[in-house]
């Protein structure tokens, strides 16, 4: 639908037009202008709410590249809808927070540029529908994030966690890639929805388990699942409205979008249901149980994220397993995992941004987020403090907030797994309500923190910088709608269920039929079911664990740092570093000729091989023309300007002797009537001698080099030899037949691009995207050199980096 | 050391225009015969560099106040430009078109899309030259 293409494109579009219009109104906060992007978008897509809830989907194609299957195809169903709406939401409230958050001395236009970059990405992961296009969007976030998170880029912190998280993330991403090109290959279409259409056939194909692994890679690299985690922490070094934003609500949402998204492809394999539930469960344990020794919240914050996330995604690779079955009365109950994970991804948003935006105001208001020197805010800040428990609260999983709900339909799954008969799951199901509920406890022990130790308790104000105060309204009209979102969901779920899971549930089980037969009812009293005594135990060991953390913390000491997966990262960082400073160093010797030697050895290699091999050098004189005297005369001017220059005492006269063969060519192409390339090569070579002649005025004298004669004759016979296959080339060319010739189609130049001239019909229409695509290094060519030469430090001039 | 160079001055003086003209010649004939944007790009920043090589940089900066980094960039996004322009009218990336018009003064013309896309090629390439060849002479 054409809506939902503009959708992508309206944040590409006001993130061009952010600087110009950040210096035009330098008064007003640029936020609030860009803050109506996503609001309008919010609304665009609110509107189609109902149509989507009755199984209506919006398609609209864009033919992009169609010879490779490469369209830009958007798509919007129930799934994509629920992190549309999620993306232009929580941004326009992140928006609204960073406005208050970020003082109009920061670089204001490159936070919200990169900001909108990242909408507009995280807006093309979700609604493309064409694999290669997905991919694009999706290194795009990676690349957006990096760009936010080292926003601060003077401090040394930011940009080695901007490294990480690109470095982590964009392996993931070109996995993934490798996964989708599989993914082509078996189904020979690029279209998720044709592939999906399709799955029959691909379950049997050889690549079919690769291709899994490659796009899990992707996803929970993406998503910082155990072991990819730890880019997450690092990660916040961003500024809060960052990292509430992209490293909670949305973006590394977008690997549990990627799993859901190809559940209909891959779930229902064992080894499917295996990783993703498993990978999930190893994170929802580790994410918890290492944020409880967090002294920074946002740290907290963070390691919590990781847990959630992991809980989302085993919440789907649990649900995978309905598509083992098969659609029947008896599936349709392991469907309400993925129910399950919907919702909490929903209520996730909502508590976490809540708290992110909440340590937000504490960093920016007292200066510290440190919960050694906090505590006692409650009287203080009472609007913060009731969001901040809001907030806790529902992440714990407690009634009243809608976290109790996502949380016990999570331990409801994971009980209900038990009794799945395939798999090995009748001996192994039991390990997932264990891990869930010791999880959970973690869960809860850090809720505690978070409440306990900065908003009670007693009063530090020797440890702060600043005055205790409540922050301006401004900052808490965010977390205070989010906080509504939270409680409002808990006492009307099944709003949310039926008009937002309802439609998503049947993107991801497309077989199953009818979607309300998959929507169950939600409330929050079911009776004492296991989930609800799970619950129960939950708070009773949490609370017990948390009044005895300080007999127990020892426990993480005990965790050496020298085999932390941070440890192994920073090793192979170095290691490799190393490694490749060695290996470039053997060849990278400073020296023109060492190149030049390297570039002619390839030639010869490769292009005189190949020839070689194929037999392609046979050469006939019997079609030629006879040569005439100009012709020799000009080759042996040539020839003796090419000697002559050999001899020369002076840049100068080899620069001279140089033009001579270049305008020699010139006059050979007119003899041979191409004036196109002779006016060219005239105009070049003009252009280049100038050139020449300006670069040598900055070069000493030419002095003779003392080279070994080795070197010598080594370096002579690569001339002589790249001579010779140029040579032979030419007059092997002449009698190459291998390949079919295309100049006819070319010959209807004028009927097919209106242009007599075909050389320029090829340059500017046939081939008009490789010219585009040389131009555009041609700038990027001119750019590096002014760069090079303009802005290079000066000697004396200090480093700018680590201040 | 003070060249006496009053000959190439007055020369370029009248060349220059000459040159450009040329240039903008070859840029437009470029469809039919030889010509187009890359050349006549060339031909423009040649009549450049020779303005800048008879006279000294800050009097032909003052006459002709150029920013040729912003010609440059300005060249390669009309040229990509045209690119994504055709998607707005639903056809793939990078087509072109051309028409033929019955215009008052030249009678019946084609006017092609190719020509957009040729002045992108034309001011990139002017800018990066004169960018380039700017950038050196200027090292100190």
């Amino acid at each position: 639908m054409f809506s939902v293409t503009f959708a992508i494109i309206i944040p590409f579009i006001i993130a061009a037009l952010v600087p110009f219009i950040y210096r035009r109104f330098k008064l007003l906060h640029i936020g609030w202008f860009v803050m109506l992007v996503p609001i309008t978008l919010f609304l665009m897509l609110a509107r189609l709410i109902p149509s989507v809830a009755s199984g209506k989907t919006y398609i609209h194609t864009y033919n992009w590249i169609p010879s490779l299957n490469i369209n830009f195809t958007t798509y919007l169903d129930g799934l994509s809808m629920i992190l549309g709406l999620l993306i232009t939401g929580v941004g326009s409230l992140v928006i609204l927070y960073s406005i208050y958050y970020l003082s109009t001395k920061e670089s204001l236009q490159h936070f919200y540029c990169y900001l909108l970059l990242f909408m507009g990405a995280m807006l093309g992961v979700v609604f493309s529908d064409n694999l290669m296009v997905l991919y694009v969007f999706w290194e795009l976030t990676s690349v957006s994030s990096f760009l936010l998170i080292a926003f601060w880029n003077h401090r040394k912190a930011s940009r080695l966690g901007a490294q990480k998280a690109m470095l982590i993330t964009v392996s993931g991403g070109i996995a993934m890639l490798v996964g989708f090109i599989m993914l082509h290959t078996m189904s020979d279409t690029f279209s998720i929805r044709e592939i999906i259409a399709n799955v029959g056939d691909l379950t049997e194909h050889a690549l079919f388990i690769p291709t899994m692994i490659l796009v899990l890679l992707g996803a929970f690299t993406k998503s910082a699942q155990f072991p990819f985690h730890i880019w997450l922490p690092d990660a916040m070094e961003a500024p809060t409205p960052v990292s509430a934003y992209l490293h909670s609500a949305t973006m590394v949402k977008a690997g549990i979008y990627l799993v859901a998204r190809f559940t209909p492809v891959f779930g229902g394999d064992q080894l499917w249901f295996w990783v993703v539930s498993g990978v999930g469960m190893i994170t929802l344990f580790w994410g918890s149980f290492n944020a409880v020794r967090q002294t920074d919240l946002k740290a907290l914050l963070a390691y919590s994220t990781i847990s959630q996330l992991g809980l989302i995604m085993s919440l789907l690779g649990l649900g995978s397993i309905a598509l083992q079955y098969g659609y029947s009365e008896e599936s349709i109950i392991y469907t309400q995992a993925t129910f399950a994970a919907l919702f909490h991804l929903i209520n996730h948003s909502t508590f976490k941004g809540a708290l992110f935006m909440v340590v937000g105001i504490l960093d920016h208001e007292l200066g510290t987020r440190d919960i050694r020197r906090l505590g006692g805010l409650m009287t203080f800040m009472p609007f913060t403090f009731t969001v901040g428990v809001i907030g806790s609260l529902s992440m714990a999983g407690l009634p009243l907030f809608n976290g109790f709900l996502s949380k016990e339909m999570f331990f409801a799954a994971t009980v209900q797994i038990m009794n799945a008969d395939v798999f090995s799951l009748q001996s192994l199901g039991i390990i997932f309500p264990i891990i869930a509920w010791i999880a959970s406890v973690f869960t809860f022990v850090y809720c505690m923190i978070i409440i306990f130790k900065t908003f009670l308790g007693p009063v530090q104000p020797e440890k702060l910088d600043k005055p205790l105060h409540e922050a301006p309204v401004g900052m808490l009209i965010s977390p205070i709608i989010l906080s509504v979102f939270v409680v409002g969901i808990f006492f009307f779920p099944n709003l949310l269920g039926g008009y937002i899971l309802k439609p998503s549930m049947e993107s991801i089980y497309p077989t199953f039929g009818d979607p309300a037969n998959l929507t169950p009812s939600i409330h929050a009293w079911h009776g004492i079911k296991p989930e609800l005594l799970m619950t129960i135990g939950v708070v009773l060991v949490g609370a017990l664990l948390y009044r005895l953390l300080k007999k127990w913390k020892p426990v993480y000491g005990l965790l050496s740092s020298r085999y932390t997966l941070n440890a192994y990262y920073n090793n192979f960082l170095s290691f490799a570093e190393s490694k490749s400073t060695n290996v470039t160093n053997k060849y990278m010797t400073g020296l023109l000729r060492d190149y030049l030697v390297y570039i002619y050895l390839f030639f010869i290699l490769t292009v005189g091989g190949f020839f070689f091999y194929s037999g392609a050098f046979s050469i006939s004189f019997s079609m030629d023309v006879r040569i005439r005297a100009y012709e020799v005369i000009l080759v042996g001017v040539m020839a003796v300007a090419a000697v002559a220059m050999l001899f020369s005492k002076s840049r100068m006269t080899a620069t001279l002797l140089n033009g001579v063969l270049g305008y020699s060519i010139a006059i050979f192409f007119v003899i041979f009537r191409a004036p196109d390339l002779a006016l060219t090569q005239l105009v070049v070579e003009s252009i280049t001698t100038a050139l020449f002649l300006l670069a040598f005025s900055h070069l000493p004298d030419w002095k003779k080099e003392r080279v070994p004669s080795k070197t010598k004759i080594t370096n002579a016979v690569i001339s002589v030899g790249t001579g010779a296959v140029v040579v032979l080339v030419a007059l092997a060319v002449l009698n190459y037949d291998r390949f079919e010739t295309i100049s006819a189609f070319f010959e209807n130049a004028y009927e097919l691009a209106g242009g007599a001239n075909i050389v320029n019909a090829i340059l500017g229409d046939f081939r008009g995207f490789d010219t585009m695509l040389e131009v555009v290094v041609l700038f990027i060519a001119g750019l590096g050199v002014y760069t090079m030469i303009k802005l290079r430090a000066k000697k004396g001039d200090e480093n700018i980096e680590n201040k | 050391m003070k060249i006496n160079d009053v000959i190439l001055r007055t020369v370029t003086r009248i060349v220059v225009f000459i040159i450009l003209t040329f240039g903008v010649y070859l840029f437009l004939s470029g469809h039919n015969t030889p010509g187009g944007g890359f050349i006549g790009g060339l031909v423009l920043a040649s009549a450049i560099v020779l303005l800048y090589l008879s006279n000294d940089i800050e009097k032909v900066q003052k006459s002709l106040p150029l920013d040729f980094k912003l010609v440059a960039a300005s060249g390669v996004l009309l040229a990509t430009g045209t690119g994504l322009g055709s998607l707005l009218f639903g056809v793939p990336f990078m087509s072109q078109t051309f028409a033929y018009f019955d215009l008052p003064v030249f009678g019946k013309t084609e006017l092609t899309t190719v020509t957009i896309f040729e002045a992108g090629v034309a001011l990139a390439v002017v800018g990066v030259v004169v960018t380039i060849i700017l950038s050196i002479s200027e090292d100190e």
